[in-house]
């Protein structure tokens, strides 16, 4: 493989990484929306992030993509298929990561916010100080989990017609006729990011673990 | 006569239909430490946690300094639910010390005894700092301010947590069987800080299976059986024989679990 065709799998590799990471990161935005609409006592907010979470763990990532690539236009909505591809990656990520969040809240021991609530400590101080910080942490291995997850699946976005790494190995193999050599250097990019990103939470984790000490 | 520290008038609780408190009354004068005994499930932590308002009787009134916590006599045998700046104001003059020690995790230990100075109390990072440090020297820690909870023995887990309360100044400490997830060998250094509070006239609630510590240092025994107050006196009149039976099946019961533990 030539230099000039390795760097265009480089470029699409950094596309891939870009795509997945602003949608992992709208996607817990989100997330964190639902999770607060599913805790809350308010059935007009617990019951429609319910059902947006059975609705987008329910139906195929690729099937939502190609929903929403054709839906947008009848509405009238005239974007890049790139954000076609982030909007649907963002909003399927959500739902999981509205889940995960959840869990996370509700692990936290009670005790602690006991012990919140009797040092004096507001309703809003309690969850900015005590609770969404112990929930982050215990929801991060499954943050990690899921960034890996939205990272190889990111590959479905090609059908909207984003070029990705898959993509790209996609068009290289067919002009090249040389499928097995692009595939391969594709897999191993997707499988060194991954190791980047594990590797990372993992220290991140580590950290978070005591503070600051590992 | 001064008023004292905790009144409790009348108070009943109940969790849907079981009745867990059958009208407790008593009283605890300023500077004294009461201890509570009894049995699993006599009603002892919910009795504490209702004069910490982290439970909410079904009725009766409970006042801390002579002020009404959480719910006022209305003076025709109701009562009234206060606001909850009032609740505030008195509940801050409580500090309480759980069985479980309930230490932010996250946060040093320096941090946990800080963390109202700065959140509630408003008070510049370096100023609570200093209050912190002497808080936790006061508890033999001075040491260990910088170690994660996850870093300490359970019993320097609960001097934290001592130290934790102790920073907001209260006039009333709640304990809730502070060394019962303790090692046997750790027990120690944790009543003797609370040894040492009570000497320096802190008002004290303990509830707690050491007895020896009850017999030594309570001026005052309270004995709870199925959500009533069956005993409260001093404890030269508590302990002295013949005691009431169920005080000695209590006691038995502990005994034997007390030598159990040393087969
Ligand atoms: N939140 C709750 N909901 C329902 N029942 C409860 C609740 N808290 C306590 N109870 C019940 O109230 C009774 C008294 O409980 P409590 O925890 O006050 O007992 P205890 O004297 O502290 O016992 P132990 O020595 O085991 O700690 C028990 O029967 C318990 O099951
Ligand atoms: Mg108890």
């Amino acid at each position: 493989m030539s230099m000039r065709l390795f760097e265009l799998m480089l470029w699409a590799a950094g596309k891939t990484v870009l795509l997945s990471a602003v949608s992992i990161m709208i996607g817990l935005a989100i997330g964190l929306m639902i999770c607060a609409a599913k805790l809350s006592p308010n059935k007009l907010l617990s019951i429609p992030a319910t059902l947006y979470v059975s609705l987008f763990r329910g139906v195929p990532l690729l099937v939502q993509l190609l929903l929403i690539y054709n839906l947008l236009p009848v509405l009238g909505i005239m974007v890049p298929s790139v954000v076609a591809a982030v909007a649907g990656l963002s909003l399927c990520t959500a739902a999981y990561q509205a889940e995960n969040l959840r869990g996370g809240f509700q692990s936290v021991p009670r005790g602690l916010l006991e012990a919140a609530d009797m040092v004096g400590m507001s309703p809003w101080k309690q969850l900015t100080r005590i609770r969404a910080p112990i929930a982050f942490r215990l929801t991060l291995p499954a943050l990690v989990n899921e960034a890996i997850l939205i990272l190889k699946a990111s590959s479905l976005v090609s059908v909207v017609g984003v070029i990705e790494l898959t993509r790209m190995a996609q068009n290289l193999s067919a002009s090249s006729f040389r499928p097995l050599l692009f595939y391969s250097v594709a897999g191993a990019m997707y499988l060194v990011i991954c190791w980047v990103v594990a590797g990372g939470g993992s220290l991140a984790e580590r950290m978070l673990k005591t503070g600051s000490r590992a | 006569m001064t008023r004292p520290a905790v009144t409790v008038r009348d108070v009943h609780k109940s969790f849907g239909k079981t009745e867990v408190l059958k009208g407790i009354d008593l009283a605890v004068p300023s500077g004294s430490t009461t201890c509570i005994l009894g049995p699993s499930g006599s009603g002892k932590s919910t009795l504490l946690r209702c004069i910490a308002f982290l439970e909410e009787t079904t009725s009766g009134i409970i006042e801390i300094h002579g002020e009404p916590l959480g719910f006022a006599d209305t003076g025709d045998g109701g009562r009234t639910r206060l606001p909850s700046s009032e609740i505030r104001k008195v509940r801050a003059r409580i500090g309480m010390v759980f069985q479980q020690f309930n230490l932010w995790p996250h946060m040093t230990a320096l941090g946990n005894v800080t963390e109202a100075l700065v959140t509630v109390r408003k008070m510049k990072r370096k100023d609570a700092n200093e209050i912190g440090e002497a808080q936790l020297a006061r508890v033999g820690l001075s040491d260990r301010g910088h170690h994660y909870p996850a870093e300490l023995s359970g019993g320097q887990q609960q001097r934290v947590a001592i130290a934790r309360a102790l920073a907001l100044e209260p006039d009333i400490l709640l304990f809730d069987e502070p060394t019962s997830s303790l090692d046997p060998e750790l027990t120690g250094e944790v009543l003797n800080v609370m040894r040492e509070l009570a000497g320096g006239g802190m008002t004290m609630i303990v509830v707690s299976h050491e007895i020896g510590f009850a017999a030594s240092v309570g001026d005052k025994i309270v004995f709870l059986d199925e959500g009533k107050l069956l005993l409260d006196g001093p404890p030269s009149e508590i302990f002295a024989t013949p005691r009431h039976p169920r005080l000695q099946q209590f006691m038995e019961t502990y005994l034997d679990r007390g030598a159990a533990t040393l087969l």
